[in-house]
Order: C-alpha cells, then structure tokens, then sequence
C-alpha cells in the first residue's frame, strides 16, 4: 500500500510502485485530466504540481511522490492562482486540440504562485520544456503574461 | 457534393430537448470546425450559441462527406448548413405567420424567438422547428440572413473543459470490463516475425494480460494499463524479426533524381495526361533545386481507438479524419460489410494530416475482434507514433527562370519531384483501402502492395501550388511521381505546397534584389488580381508601421506571399529575424495580413493562422525524419527536433475582411509562406540562400561555410 495525497486528499493505493505516477493518476485515480504525450519527460503533457513545483509524471514512479502533496489540473480550481490562470486561458483561447494544455495551465499556475515576473523572454524559457503541435504558444504565454502581471 | 446526397434540411439539423443539433460529417481535429458550424447556425436562426449541438459524427447517422482535410469543411459543410439553416429559418418564419395570422414582413428574428413587430405576439423558433417537415429540401437559393446581424464571438466549443482538464480525448474513454491495448511495433512496417519466445508469452498470460497475435502483427492487452505498456516492452524483447530487404539510405533527394518517374504537364494547376511535357526553357536566367524532407505529422498525444466487437457488429471510436473510407478499408480487411462496421469520431490530438489514427482504429478493431464483447481501448506510445506514422512526403523542385529585357520574369519552368501524398486508406484497385493499413503488411493475408496513382485533381499532392501565382507568361510545369522510396509517405498539411511555395518565393526574392527592387513592390509588378495586391499593399502599410526590423546584428526580413491552392486564403507575411553566431535563427515578429473571404469565426480564423505560421516555422527549421537501414531513427522528440517555445515570435495579424465574397479555408493557408518567408528572411540577415530543408544550425553554418 502507498498513500499520496492528491488534490487534498489521502489515498491508499495498492500498484507496483514503479508505476509512473501518470499511470496511477489516470488509470486508479480516474484523474484523466493530465495527459500522456510521451512517457519520456521530453513534452511536458503530464504536467502536476508536487509541493507546488511543476514536474512532469509520466517517468518517475509513485513510491517517490509518497508523503509529497500532488496537485493536478483537477485540483487546480481549489487556489485561486489556479482558477486565474484557468480564466485567463478562456479569455486569451489558449488551446485548440487542447492535448498540451492541462500541463502548461498547470506549469503557468506554478509560475504564478512562485511569483514569476511577467517577462516574455523568461517565460517562453520557462516554457520551453513544453510542447505544442497545433501553434496555441502566442496565446499562452498572453494567458501566463496576463496572469503574472495579476491582469486576469 | 454535401448538399447532393444530403439535399434535406433534416438531414442537416434537428431540434431535440429544446435544443438545436447540427448534423455534419466534417470532423473536428482541433481546427473548430464545430464552433464554426456553429456560428452560422447561430448566426442564420438568430439563436443564442448555448441552444445548439453538434451531433457526433458517426458512419451509420451523419452525412457522409469524405475526409476532413484540405481546407475544405468551411465551404463544404459549411456552405450546406448556411442553406439548411437558412431554409428552416424561412419555413418557420412561414408557419409563425401563419400561427399568428400576419404577413411574414410584419415579423422579426431575435433571440429564437419570432415576434409580430408592435404586438407582443411571439413563438420560440425551436419549438416551431420540432415540427419541420421530414422532406423538406434544402433550398439552394434560400437567402443569408447572417448581414441582419453582428457576427457572434464565438467561445470555441469544448475550450473551457481543456483548461479545467475536463474535456474527454479517445484516450481518456472508459467501458465496464475495458482492456487497455498496446501493438509491439517492429522495426520495419513490412518486418516477419522470425521468433518469438514462447515462454515470455506464456509468462505474460499468466500474469493476466491477453498476447494477440495475427502473423507479425503482435498486441498486448489487459486490465492495467502500465502492466499492458511493461508487457509489451517485454513481449518486444522477446521477438527476432525478419527484417526483409533493407531500407535505401544515403541522399534521398539525389535517389529521386536518378530515379524514374510518372511526369505529367500541369495546366493550370491540373496534370494533363494528354499535354505534351514542356520543354524546360533555353538559357535561364535562373535554376534552382528546393529541398524538404520527409517530416512527421507528431501529434501531440500518440494515436488511440477503442474497439469493441459484439454480436458480429464492431464498433470503433477513432479520431480518423476519413471514417466512411476507414470503415470501408476496415471492413474489407476483415471480410465484414460495411453495414457491420460503425466508426464514431471522437476527439484526439490535433493531427495535421493522415497519422497513425487511422491504422491505430484497425489495430484496435484486430484485438477486440480478437477479444469478443471486450472494449479495447489501444494506445501507441511516442516510439510507435513516430516510428510507424505515415510521413510527410519528401519533395524536390527544380525551378528555373527567364528574365525580360525589363526585368520582368516572363517564362518559368518547375518540375515537383516526389512519392504520393495519398497514403490514406481508400477503396480502390488493388484492394488498396486494406493495403495502405500498416498491420495488413505484418497479418497472415494477402493484401497486395500498395500502388499509388498519381493525382489528377487540381493543386493535389505534389502540385499544390506548384502553379505560380504571378502572371509570367510562359508557364511551363511539370509533376513527377516517384514511387517506392524508403518511408510510407501520406496527407500532411498543405501537400506539395510549401515546397512548391519555397521555389516560387525565393526565387522571386532572389529577383528581386538582383534587380534591387523591394521584395513587395516586385512581387505586386508580377500580380494582377485585386485582391492578390490588396493583401500585399496592406502588409507594405502594415511594415510602414512597424518600422524597420529592428533585432540584434544579423537581423532581417523576409516576404512571402501565397494564396492557398490559388483558390482558397491569401497570406502575405513578413517574418524577422536573426542569425546567431553558431547559426540558429531566431524568430522575433510575425506580421501577417490574410484574407479568407468573409469572415464566420475571426478568432478561429487568427488561430488557425498563427499556428500554421508556427507548424510552418518548425518544418523550415528543426523537422525532419531520420532513418537506417533496419528502420526509422527518428523516434522520439529529441531524435525528431521540432519548434519550442523559446522559439516563438510575436504576432501581429490583419485580416481583410472581404465582404461577400465567400468563405474559405484558412487551416493550411498561412505555412507555405512562413517556410519562404523565413528562408528569405535567413538571406536578408545573413545572406546565406538556403534551398534545402530543415534550414537548422548545421544547415546554415554548411552554408557559411560554402558561402
Ligand atoms: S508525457 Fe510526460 S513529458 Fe511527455
Ligand atoms: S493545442 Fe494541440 S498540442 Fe497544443
């Protein structure tokens, strides 16, 4: 048995724990929302927040998240950073097949609450471990910059 | 063609629960095509955007119309639902007035509801439209309402659920009793299983998971999905392939030279099979050869279907592009009637072309055939996507030009080199629906190889855009079919054009400063229609404004301009940017003017042309497929390099707004340019001329070093 504690709350689960965290976020926890690009850590698609710090889920086994507090894109709603940034990702339609995008709000919320300064060149840095393939980056980092500069 | 088979409103629309569903075959890909469907309804009925639907697309329910690709859905589709719409609004504002015992110009349309104008007599619009006649023809000449009123600002559909992490994507799906499902990908599509380790297959059934095996096509299925994706690793390791004959390596462009191939005279941008091929011209000015390699569609989240077979019925969720001519492909490599075989589309991630969807639909039907009254939902994992998609075809073309004493280039001659773009599965000769699905080479069947023919229509395939669209004189162009080479080549956004368009645009912008001309005043000397020259001389305003490139040294601009198939969006773009010292460039602005016709979703449509300059810029600097001998060695996105984000410019975009004139396609109108743009672009900041792509820091430095 493993306890994580995912957007708030405790849970026991029973999994190899070797299981990517992703795997047992989607598959046990039916959490759906954070999406597998790669499973390589190369496209940031499965993005969560572990202690408030943006990592990516697909690679590193569970049994290292135990004890840690997992916030995913599900969860993100419950500070107002995240539904901030899930505001200002409506206003500036920052997604179109929308695959990529739980992982960048999430990686955007993690900015904010780090209290990132709304600056392009360091932003699109600090994106540049995501990836997206149907061109929405002008519109999310006019959502990040929106949010960082406490507009949204 | 929608409205032909389609002719009735019914078939377009209906009201259930109060509300008003669209029926479509065009599906969406990430490209909005539904909110777009949905703008016009709103816009034609008068009716607020929360009232409507769009109907899932499914092959045994919605309009059959084809594939969703080539920008075509907007005047497609879209132009059947204005008319369905529009005729259904007609027949209620017929039967409101006659509830109300008024003329129907003493009634107006507001909101879905009509009223009688000074009364406040009303009747709701959808309650009026439950009642619309099952025959009722869409009437082709029914009049647009749509200048009546604002054009909505559409929220796109289904956006606040991707933020919120909600929005279901076919990978996402659940079904009691469901497996999850992953192939074993062998090296080489065409690759024979020579052995496989019993007891490693024994071993995996008794952990639990099923092991499928139909030939060499190999698949791995159970209840947990990291056990199913650990189970294939070893399953993998436990197979010695065949790998038959050898891939070609070396120069893929000088294997396409030396090769034969099926050349046909393009007349107005139609091969002519009848036309002599024109004589390539006598001293030219100017000859060129522009190169772009094989590239990847690279979705974002790998393909995925789910599948089940029950009761002999095999149902599929895919998110395929062509789901009439995958069920038909699907059905006759299983020996089932199509009736048997229903395809529902469903949302996966965004494609930009033919991928792997469509054999990951009938990898996915194998195992549930394989696994009765079992849902399967089958995933590829990113080696698989990128080693088994079909690619991008790669392209050479052969470009040469003759001046006029006045400067003034007056004959061309282009020749587009390359294997098919028609990789999809479709019926036809051959079998060649069953031949163009990737497992059907590994089954125990005798599905024949696949054949390509060459493409006749109109700006297809190779000779997209291969017709210049200035008006030199003499015009002489020719396509040219090679088959056989190395990859399986399919439909990737935009066909032949962006290389077709590269050739054009860099040798006009090489004219141009020859002649020390301005690359927009050039180009308009070279153009004559209207509209052609009011996106240039806009995008000259709009660089008036901006000023000058302003960047680090070794910065500049290029121009390019294009009009999508010569028929569809014109885009006219500037790209500035810099050269670094080790040879990378980086993007700084993007200013584009386009215009699409008029204009049904303006924020869709600024979209669709950002990321086509985006998808663009990261074909002309990072992509393209790697291969071996045994195989393809581009496999993941460290191996297959594409744009980031620290590469993205800004964007100032300015749409002309043409009236009346119809709507259309903008999805693939903006890369072609982008890809010229930069590379002229590259010229004006370093002035390296780069004709091969991917134009990535090796490439420039070559150059540099050449230079
Ligand atoms: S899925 Fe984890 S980084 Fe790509
Ligand atoms: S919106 Fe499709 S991958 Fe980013």
């Amino acid at each position: 048995m493993l306890s994580l504690r995912v957007n708030g709350e405790e849970v026991q689960i029973s999994t190899d724990p070797d299981t990517p965290l992703a795997y047992v976020l989607r598959d046990i926890l039916k959490l759906k929302g954070t999406k597998i690009g790669c499973g390589l850590e190369q496209c940031g698609a499965c993005t969560v927040l572990a202690d408030g710090e943006a990592v990516q889920s697909c690679a590193t086994p569970v049994a290292v998240f135990e004890g840690r507090d997992i916030t995913t894109i599900e969860g993100l709603a419950a500070s107002a950073e995240g539904r901030r940034v899930q505001q200002a990702f409506t206003k500036a339609r920052a997604a179109q097949c929308g695959y990529c995008t739980a992982g960048l709000v999430v990686k955007v919320t993690a900015l904010a609450q780090a209290g990132v300064p709304a600056d392009r060149d360091r932003l699109k840095d600090a994106l540049t471990g995501h990836l997206c393939r149907c061109g929405s980056h002008p519109r999310v980092l006019q959502a990040a910059e929106d949010v960082l500069e406490r507009k949204a | 063609m929608s409205l032909e088979n389609y002719p009735l409103v019914r078939d377009w629309l209906h009201v259930k629960n109060g509300r008003l569903h669209l029926r479509t075959g065009k599906v969406d890909l990430g490209q909005r095509i539904s909110t777009a469907l949905m703008c016009i309804a709103a816009q034609e009925l008068a009716l607020p955007f929360d009232t409507i639907d769009i109907d899932p697309v499914r092959t045994d329910d919605s309009p059959d119309e084809g594939i969703t690709s080539g920008s075509n859905s907007i005047e497609q589709s879209g132009a059947a639902q204005r008319l369905a719409c529009a005729t259904a609004r007609q027949w209620a504002m017929t039967a409101a007035a006659d509830a109300l015992g008024v003329e129907v110009e003493a009634l107006s349309l507001e909101d879905g509801q009509i009223s009688h104008r000074g009364t406040n007599d009303r009747c709701d619009l959808l309650d009026l439209l439950v009642a619309l006649p099952a025959d009722l023809p869409v009437d082709a000449q029914a009049p647009a309402w749509v200048l009546n009123g604002p054009i909505p600002d559409a929220m796109p559909r289904g956006l606040r659920d991707m933020v919120e992490g909600r929005y279901v994507y076919v990978h996402d799906l659940e079904r009691p009793g469901m497996l999850h499902a992953r192939i074993v990908c062998p090296p080489k599509t065409d690759a024979k299983l020579a052995k496989l380790d019993p007891t490693v297959v024994t071993r995996l059934e008794e952990k639990g998971v099923h092991v499928i095996r139909d030939g060499a096509f190999l698949a791995i299925a159970g209840p947990q999905e990291w056990q199913v994706v650990r189970a294939a690793s070893s399953l993998a390791a436990a197979c010695v392939w065949d790998l038959g004959p050898e891939l070609a390596t070396g120069d893929i462009f000088q294997a396409m030279a030396d090769r034969d191939a099926q050349r046909f005279s393009v007349v107005d941008g139609k091969p002519d099979p009848d036309a002599p091929l024109p004589p390539t011209l006598d001293a030219p000015a100017y000859t060129e050869t522009f190169e772009r390699p094989y590239t990847l569609h690279g979705a974002l989240g790998p393909s995925a279907a789910l599948a089940t077979f029950s009761g002999g019925q095999l149902e599929i969720l895919t998110h395929s592009q062509g789901i009439y001519f995958l069920r038909d492909s699907i059905a006759d490599s299983l020996g089932m009637a199509p009736k048997d075989v229903v395809l529902e589309h469903v949302p996966g991630s965004g494609c930009y072309g033919h991928n792997a969807a469509d054999d990951a639909a009938f990898e996915a039907a194998l195992v549930a055939v394989a696994l009765p009254e079992t849902p399967i939902l089958l995933k590829y994992t990113r080696s698989d996507e990128h080693g088994r998609e079909p690619v991008g075809t790669a392209m050479a073309v052969r470009l040469e030009a003759r001046l006029s004493a006045e400067g003034h280039i007056d004959a061309v001659w282009m020749e587009a080199r390359g294997d098919t773009h028609r990789g999809r599965p479709r019926a036809g000769a051959n079998r060649a629906g069953p031949a163009r699905l990737a497992a059907n080479a590994a089954r125990d069947c005798d599905v024949p190889r696949f054949v390509p023919e060459p493409n006749m229509n109109r700006h297809a395939g190779l000779h997209r855009n291969l017709d210049p669209i200035y008006t030199f004189a003499d015009k002489r162009m020719v396509k040219a079919l090679v088959p056989d080479l190395p990859l399986r080549p399919s439909a990737l956004r935009c066909l032949g054009a962006p290389a077709n368009v590269l050739a054009i645009e860099s040798m006009m912008d090489e004219q141009a400063v020859a002649a020390d001309d301005d690359p927009i005043a050039f180009r308009i000397r070279h153009l004559s229609d209207p509209r052609d020259i009011a996106v240039l001389e806009k995008l000259r305003d709009v660089l008036a404004l901006a000023g000058p490139c302003d960047g680090p040294d070794a910065s500049g601009r290029g121009i390019a301009y294009a009009q999508y198939k010569n028929a569809m969006t014109r885009v006219g773009v500037a790209v500035d940017l810099s050269v670094t010292e080790v040879g990378a460039v980086a993007l700084h602005h993007v200013h584009l003017v386009a215009d699409a016709g008029r204009i049904v979703d303006a924020d869709g449509l600024l979209a669709q042309l950002e990321g086509g300059v985006l998808q663009g810029a990261s074909w002309a600097l990072h992509e393209r497929v790697t291969w071996g001998p045994q195989g393809r060695e581009s496999l993941d996105w460290e191996s297959y390099p594409v744009l980031r984000f620290d590469n993205v410019p800004t964007f100032d975009i300015h749409l002309i707004d043409a009236g009346h004139a119809p709507s259309v396609g903008a999805g693939e109108a903006s890369p072609s340019p982008t890809v010229a743009a930069i590379a002229n672009g590259i010229f004006a900041a370093s002035g390296l001329r780069l004709r091969r792509m991917p134009f990535d820091a090796d490439a420039v430095m070559q150059a540099a070093l050449q230079a």
